[in-house]
């Protein structure tokens, strides 16, 4: 590990500052996450709450670089300031910190400034006004190339006077969104495509925590697919905090659905059993909705009227936050998220083992419905035994 | 009950190869180079390790060069004997049916401005010795033909390839890979006019990560590798002594009872392949009863999907490949399988059982009363 010049950072959050009232339970939740996301990372790290911030003091050494990442992953961060803690040793020792500071951190320096000082202690010497002013002077005078700028300057230097003096300038973007846990729970179907895992992140992005339910059809599927799955799964769990993967056996139920309905209706009616079983896990787990990767026209089963099929079946909101999203856009979301890599190994998930050649398009609700008649004899039994057998794999970080 | 029929996928190693094996990495662990005592204790394993395979091979103990497996023992043998011999020639004969870690090496010579002639193979898997007669020309320096099919078992007429071979051009280089042969009869490269042998000790009951390269006196081949100069130079690296001494200790064990257990799995064999076939629309791949390895059947079934068949066998505690099982994570159609001329519907439809010498008759019999019960199953359910 290297001695890292900085000894904490500042996290700034964008819309928690909005939320009023309510404005400490965000906080609380944000401080919560990036305890979870710190957890993993080498180091001893302390978060606190001061003024209206909230700041994570490095207690050992620890790496920058993995430190950093770990908090990019934080959904209500908007951005990560390192700061640099000098001992309070007098006004000329805090110009020469200032000017090494400088020197340290920007080593092209035809650059323009300008210096934001804030005292926490008011017994402070000199006021905010008087360090601006003495600091921009210093700095000017150890680095003539450099230049003030008060309106937009490319490095605001922020100078506050605590017990300590925190120096800071950079802003390492954070990933927006929300604090995980502010926005309740949702039950992500989570399938081994592109598609999913993103839409996980899409809505864990609004605070949202996430469970998910993947549909695995032994020995159609593999133990490799199912993997691939938790492999995912933590994909999310990484911005998430800890997934509850539901994995449900679904090889009875599909074959039962071969037996008796056309075939060409057959990822139809999978699908409408797929949202039923997912409901019902929701609900049992306090959910407030389902997700799922969705979009328009991508595939048979994602056409208006196979979409309105499928969705017939639940009561509960189901969120497709791809609906619109071309396949490239959500390829791209699925990079930066390292989910694409797993998504793309080529395990068989339950939903293309039986897939018909041509499958209806343009399902018609009524005949759905009727051919679903066909299952009245054995289905709720096989929807009984999928769900009592069903395994919990909590899947970490 | 668990029935494991992935033998040339890997093998479970002998308790005594491990034993061996713990002793070397926890009391002798000495670097056979040293020049104290414990490096003696040590060199004393590798002696025995060559000693043994000597023997077996009926070669010399210089001739035996220790490697990380049999793809390294294949890299060496095909990229080493061109590196070595291109002055002579850049023409370079091998088969359809090589294993990657001779169709790769094969596939960088190609690169580097070498002409390699394919040849192909029958139905049964098997090389015409005419067309390889055809073949071999004034430049050829080297041939590598392997022994026995890692995907359907054919053997290859390696002793009549090998005469043939230094009748036509005796500056040719003949490579043999035994990774699956190995072990399973006796090889004896001299007699068969083989240059280099490649051998694989976790297919024998002995530990992963290590192999054997023979290589004649006088053959010459390049290192790959480069560094301290271990065995005389051609395998540079501290040797894996626990490995090689796991691996001689495994070879002494397959070969001490190898015709009695040989004869053992041909007749399991015959008690598969009968099962297999009495089921409809079946076909075996590969050489009849009795000319095909006695560890290897690959059957397709028409009508349901490899995989599926694997996973449900899988259920049942039956350990079985698609295909072969360095190929199961590139879902590719196995090239081997085209090449005998498996039709393309059946490509995706094929099994391989691979037997051992722990074999069990009952084992053998409870597979096949769940194929007879599985296949007809799997059939129903298929996309329409």
């Amino acid at each position: 590990m290297e001695d890292s010049k900085y000894k904490s950072f500042l996290i700034k959050y964008a819309e928690i500052g909005v939320k009023g009232k309510n404005r400490y339970l965000f906080e609380e939740a944000l401080v919560k996450q990036i305890k979870y996301a710190l957890k993993k990372v080498e180091g001893e790290f302390a978060v606190r709450r001061t003024d209206g911030r909230i700041y994570v003091d490095a207690l050992s050494d620890f790496d920058f670089e993995e430190t950093a990442g770990s908090l990019q992953k934080v959904f209500g961060i908007s951005g990560i300031c390192p700061v640099v803690h000098v001992e309070d040793e007098g006004f000329e020792k805090l110009c020469e910190d200032v000017v090494r500071y400088i020197g340290d951190v920007y080593p092209d320096r035809d650059k323009t400034f300008k210096v934001a000082a804030r005292r926490a202690r008011k017994n402070y010497p000199l006021d905010s006004m008087q360090l601006n002013v003495e600091l921009g002077g210093v700095i000017l005078d150890a680095y003539p190339e450099m230049r003030v700028d008060v309106h937009q300057p490319d490095i605001l230097l922020h100078v506050e006077i605590r017990d300590k003096i925190y120096l800071y300038s950079e802003i390492i973007p954070g990933p927006g969104g929300m604090p995980v846990g502010t926005g309740g729970k949702a039950m992500l179907l989570l399938s081994g495509g592109i598609d999913s895992p993103v839409a996980g992140w899409m809505i864990a992005k609004r605070g949202v925590k996430i469970d998910a339910v993947y549909f695995h059809a032994p020995p159609y599927t593999s133990e490799r697919a199912k993997q691939k799955v938790v492999d995912l799964a933590k994909k999310v769990a990484d911005y998430a905090g800890p997934v509850w993967l539901h994995v449900v056996n679904f090889t009875d139920i599909q074959l039962y659905i071969y037996d008796k309905c056309p075939h060409d209706e057959l990822t139809i009616i999978m699908r409408r059993y797929m949202m039923r079983i997912a409901e019902h896990i929701a609900q049992e787990t306090e959910c407030l909705g389902l997700i799922t990767g969705e979009s328009i026209g991508q595939v048979a089963s994602q056409t208006m009227a196979s979409l309105a099929a499928t969705n017939e079946v639940c009561t509960m909101p189901v969120y497709r936050p791809l609906i619109g999203f071309d396949k490239m856009e959500i390829v791209d979301i699925a990079e930066k998220i390292d989910s694409y890599e797993t998504s793309i190994l080529p395990y068989e998930d339950c939903c293309t083992i039986f897939v018909a050649k041509h499958p209806v398009t343009k399902p018609n609700l009524n005949i759905i419905k009727r051919h679903e008649q066909n299952l009245q004899e054995g289905i709720d039994e096989l929807v009984e035994k999928a769900l009592s057998t069903k395994e919990v794999i909590v899947v970490q970080a | 009950m668990e029935v494991y029929l992935d033998n040339s996928a890997t093998t479970a190693c002998f308790t005594e190869a491990a034993q061996l094996m713990h002793r070397i990495l926890c009391e002798d662990y000495g670097n056979p180079s040293s020049l104290h005592h414990k490096g003696v204790e040590a060199e004393a394993y590798l002696r025995y390790a060559d000693e043994t395979f000597a023997k077996l091979l009926k070669v010399n103990e210089k001739e035996i060069f220790f490697t990380s497996g049999g793809t390294e023992s294949d890299n060496i043998a095909v990229i080493g004997a061109a590196m070595a011999n291109h002055r002579s020639g850049r023409h370079v004969i091998t088969t359809r049916i090589e294993h990657p870690a001779v169709l790769q090496p094969m596939a960088y010579l190609e690169d580097q401005g070498f002409e390699v002639t394919y040849l192909s193979v029958n139905r049964e898997g098997r090389i015409s010795l005419d067309e390889l007669a055809d073949a071999i020309r004034p430049d050829t320096i080297l041939v590598s033909v392997m022994h026995t099919n890692n995907e359907i078992g054919s053997i290859q007429p390696i002793a009549e390839a090998g005469a043939l071979i230094k009748r036509k051009n005796p500056g040719t280089l003949f490579h043999v890979d035994a990774v699956q042969g190995f072990g399973k009869v006796r090889l004896y490269p001299k007699k068969m006019q083989v240059d280099m042998l490649s051998a694989s000790a976790h297919k024998i009951h002995g530990p992963k990560g290590v192999g054997l390269l023979y290589l004649r006196e006088g053959a010459k081949v390049s290192p790959v590798m480069y560094g301290g100069g271990q065995q005389r130079g051609l395998r540079s690296g501290t040797e894996n002594l626990p490995g090689i001494a796991g691996f001689a200790k495994a070879a002494e064990m397959v070969y001490e009872n190898l015709e009695q257990d040989v004869e053992r799995v041909y007749a399991l064999r015959e008690r598969l392949t009968d099962a297999v076939k009495s089921i409809p629309d079946v076909i075996i791949n590969g050489c009849p009863a009795r000319e095909g390895a006695a560890h290897i059947v690959s059957a397709s079934f028409r009508g349901v999907r490899s995989e599926v068949l694997l996973h449900a066998l899988e259920e049942r505690g039956i350990y079985v490949s698609a295909g072969s099982a360095c190929a199961a994570h590139k879902p590719q159609p196995s090239a081997t399988l085209k090449a005998v001329g498996v039709e393309k519907e059946l490509l995706q439809s094929t099994i391989r059982f691979s037997l051992s010498a722990f074999t069990t008759r009952e084992e053998i019999d409870y597979t096949c009363q769940n194929l007879e019960e599985i296949v007809p199953k799997l059939r129903r359910y298929t996309r329409h």
